[in-house]
């Protein structure tokens, strides 16, 4: 009974720092309609800055907390609204997301450049006071963010409810030009709503940092469980909202003290907030059909089967030219980017041309290699069936999540990759907790891996063309434009999905046999949930639409760390480039390439 | 015989009754759905269509009860529609547009240009469809229903976007698709449209029926009257 009422109050603490973080989300989406994916990195830079001052440089934590939340945070709340959010008005989903994640990432670069790792204790607040309650004590840094959250909840409410700029702010979202022209500024309200989000992010990240420690990554990820506690309330209720971030940091308690502590329950413990993300994505209403307006984009140019012909046989005596100049440590490098290229089709297929947003491509790499590995064979018949598993659990995953679309799955997504993280790809059937696996090269020197990446990624782009030329690529760019229509006339428009993105798990799956044969080593590291956002950002930034868009993006995902070991002291500056490039350039999917495309058109003409 | 009978259909959002409790049938032929803005023309589609389910109320085709399948099955039975609010698809050209509706109902796709012929947007094929204007937009997305051959096709305002020579070739059209023996209901403002070519029209005001009967009934209807001026 004590255990339990002890483990009643932690959970309900943790609950209540999560419903700071998550009040804050909320509010930004249902005034600007972005959802933040970035929310817990501001979180994460906002808890490194508190602890500098306060524990590095010895201001007093009130002073620290007050600077932090009070100063920095609205203040880079407003910088993110003024450059990289408003432009994004009424863009599309997948944009606003990508330019999210470019936030989120360039922000770990950021923490990672100025704070390199070491350990940094963060002193609760009012640790020398607390109270009994029963057996158990809750210390004053427990009393502290469950008053927070009571201040949080309370002020939100009023805010939205009670005042004017809350009445403006919903009117802002359902139609901003309407508000203009009775006096409001959509604008600032944007702005002020943004500028309390990040508050909220850092005074919930602030509140955790003695529970959670100080990490880049697992602080960035805590949101996964902001966002679950944001979808109870749908993005829209605030009391909702707060009646998930209390059930879900008491379900994470009740876990903590009550499941068996044996490996598989340890692993799944870390998968709670991930899986409560998936059952709550599953109880969501039926996303309706979206009727209204000619929606629309321009892809770069489609090359018929004869110039998909030459252009291949270009690339393949190119590389070929390559294999036979460079030395072994290029060569293998370049086969590695010619394989990540590989992956970057499988996201030409499902984001370029299906237009949905998939924060887990890697993780059916990862199923490819694992297949790979346990056959103990790089054969290319080991290497179809890592594609054919890795199209099975794509499949899965499309029936599973058949009945969201646009945000809600792009988040399926990201619980899925951490869901595969933790509960698979770390368990004994796959790689082990910090296990490896080995796994025999399908050819031997780095000149014939080269040779043997761009004959598939040559093989894989013809086909990806090959589709998009055909009737899967017609209806998959309809079903993009307008579902509702699709519908009308006779498509089943989740069975398509469910195809797009079976075929493009095939290929990243194959890809992840590829990867793994040239590694030799691989561990379930490699495929972790983190390693999907560069991959997705690189994607945009070299073009989504295109498969030299795949072959580019491919390469400088290939050279990320190669200059980061080159240039240690840019390490972070590298990262910061990465995601203030795809914040930049979130608005045009068709990437760089589709600059060379036009200059080489202008050229000609 | 009537092919289509919607009966006693009620749509709600929330507080809201968009459709209150509406019966009406469509037979081969042409038939007028007009009403003020906000009569709940285009929600009657939309129950039709089965993009929207009703909050009460059975919709049938050819007698059988369609109300709990989803839209392509509807249009796997012969219902096709056009949208108030354009839906083409914006990133494929016009001919595209078409043929994607063909592979849907696996037609040759040879069929596309004459189809383009047909409503007289041949012109536009190879143009990307969020390019052209409006009222060709309407026709290729009457194209595009057309290209599922339709027992009972749906039109929300076809002719708006359209100039004088083009309604009227329109309506040739609409004759020609009555004589196939198709069902054509018709959502329109256009009243001339409405009074020379439907064969009987419902009238829908505040989302009930107001009243139904033929061209010249509705014209001399005092209650349409009034509801139209208000």
């Amino acid at each position: 009974m004590t255990a339990l009422l002890a483990y009643t109050i932690f959970g309900l603490v943790t609950g209540g720092a999560y419903a700071v973080v998550a009040g804050g989300l909320v509010l930004t989406y249902s005034t600007s309609k972005v959802f933040n994916v970035g929310h817990g990195a501001i979180g994460m830079v906002m808890a490194f800055l508190y602890w500098e001052l306060a524990e590095n440089r010895g201001l007093p934590q009130w002073l620290a907390l007050l600077i932090v939340v009070g100063g920095c945070a609205p203040l880079f709340g407003l910088l993110i609204e003024r450059f990289v959010m408003r432009r994004l008005a009424g863009a599309p989903v997948g944009i606003t997301l990508v330019a999210g994640v470019g936030v989120l990432v360039g922000l770990i670069g950021a923490a990672q450049a100025i704070w390199p790792p070491q350990a940094r204790p963060v002193r609760p607040f009012l640790d020398q006071y607390g109270v009994h309650i029963g057996q158990s004590f809750v210390s004053g840094h427990d009393l502290v963010t469950l008053l927070c959250a009571v201040l949080v909840a309370g002020g939100l409410y009023i805010l939205l409810n009670r005042t004017r700029t809350g009445l403006a702010m919903r009117a802002c979202v359902d139609a901003p030009e309407l508000a203009a022209l009775y006096g409001t500024r959509p604008y600032r309200l944007s702005a002020l709503s943004w500028a309390i989000g990040s508050a909220l992010a850092a005074l919930g990240g602030i509140l955790l940092t003695p529970v959670v420690q100080l990490d880049y990554v697992t602080m960035t990820l805590l949101v996964i469980t902001a966002y679950t506690a944001a979808l109870v309330g749908r993005l829209r209720s605030l009391p909702w909202t707060f009646v998930g971030a209390l059930g879900l940091g008491l379900v994470q308690s009740y876990a903590v003290a009550y499941l068996p502590s044996s490996p598989f329950w340890i692993a799944f413990r870390a998968a709670i907030p991930a899986l409560l993300l998936f059952v709550v994505l599953l109880a969501m209403p039926q996303s309706p059909l979206r009727i209204g307006g000619v929606r629309g984009s321009r892809g770069v140019a489609v090359p018929t089967g004869l110039a998909t012909g030459v252009g291949a046989a270009i690339f393949l005596g190119v590389v070929l030219a390559l294999a036979l100049l460079v030395d072994g440590v290029v060569a293998g490098q370049l086969a590695l980017g010619l394989v990540f290229g590989i992956v970057l089709l499988s996201m030409v297929l499902l984001t370029g041309y299906g237009g949905v947003v998939s924060l887990g491509q890697f993780t059916f790499v990862g199923v490819g290699a694992v297949t790979v590995a346990r056959l103990g064979s790089s054969s290319p018949l080991a290497l179809l069936a890592g594609a054919a598993v890795a199209a099975a659990i794509g499949a899965l995953i499309a029936l599973t999540v058949l009945r969201v679309s646009g945000l809600y799955l792009a988040l399926a997504t990201l619980g899925f990759a951490q869901l595969m993280d933790k509960l698979v790809l770390q368990s004994p059937i796959a790689f082990g907790v910090r296990g490896s696996l080995q796994v025999p090269k399908l050819v031997g020197s780095p000149a014939a891996q080269l040779i043997l990446a761009a004959g598939v990624f040559a093989v894989v782009g013809a086909g990806v063309l090959a589709v998009r030329r055909g009737r899967l690529g017609r209806r998959m760019i309809a079903v993009k434009d307008s579902s509702a229509a699709c519908a009308t006339l006779g498509m089943n428009v989740r069975w398509i999905r469910v195809w797009v993105f079976s075929l493009s798990a095939a290929i990243a799956g194959l890809a992840g046999g590829l990867f793994a044969q040239l590694r030799e080593t691989v561990a379930a590291s490699d495929f972790q949930l983190f390693n999907n956002l560069p991959l997705l950002l690189f994607a945009v930034i070299a073009g989504v639409t295109s498969v030299s868009g795949a072959a580019l993006g491919g390469l400088l995902l290939m050279l990320l760390p190669v200059l980061q070991s080159g240039f240690p002291a840019f390490a972070g500056a590298a990262v910061v480039l990465l995601g203030v490039a795809a914040a930049g350039l979130a608005r045009d999917p068709n990437g760089l390439v589709s600059w060379f495309f036009r200059a080489w058109s202008w050229r000609r003409a | 015989m009537s092919m289509l009978r919607v009966e006693g259909v009620t749509v709600r959002f929330g507080e809201v009754t968009a459709i209150d409790d509406v019966t009406l049938s469509a037979s081969p032929g042409v038939t007028g759905l007009i009403g003020p803005n906000g009569a709940g023309k285009t929600t009657l589609f939309d129950v039709i269509s089965g993009l929207r389910k009703p909050s009460a109320g059975r919709v049938l085709l050819d007698d059988a009860d369609i109300t709990a399948k989803g839209p392509h099955q509807r249009s796997r039975l012969g219902v096709a529609r056009t949208f108030q609010r354009l839906e083409v698809f914006g990133s494929l050209t016009v001919w595209e547009n078409v043929v994607v509706a063909l592979e849907s109902r696996r037609r040759s796709s040879r069929l596309a240009s004459e189809l383009l012929d047909r409503v007289g947007i041949a012109e536009f094929a190879a143009n990307q469809a969020d390019t052209v204007p409006t009222g060709a937009a309407r026709l290729l997305e009457l194209a595009r229903a057309l290209a599922t051959d339709p027992q009972l096709l749906l039109l929300d305002e076809p002719s708006s976007g359209l100039d004088r020579a083009e309604t009227d070739a329109f309506g040739e059209l609409l004759q020609q698709l009555s004589a196939e023996g198709r069902a054509v209901v018709l959502v329109e403002h256009d009243m001339d449209l409405v009074m020379n070519y439907c064969d009987h029209v419902h009238v829908l005001n505040l989302g009930r029926l107001l009243t139904s009967g033929t061209p010249s009934e509705i014209r001399s209807h005092e209650g349409v009257r009034e509801a139209y001026l208000g």
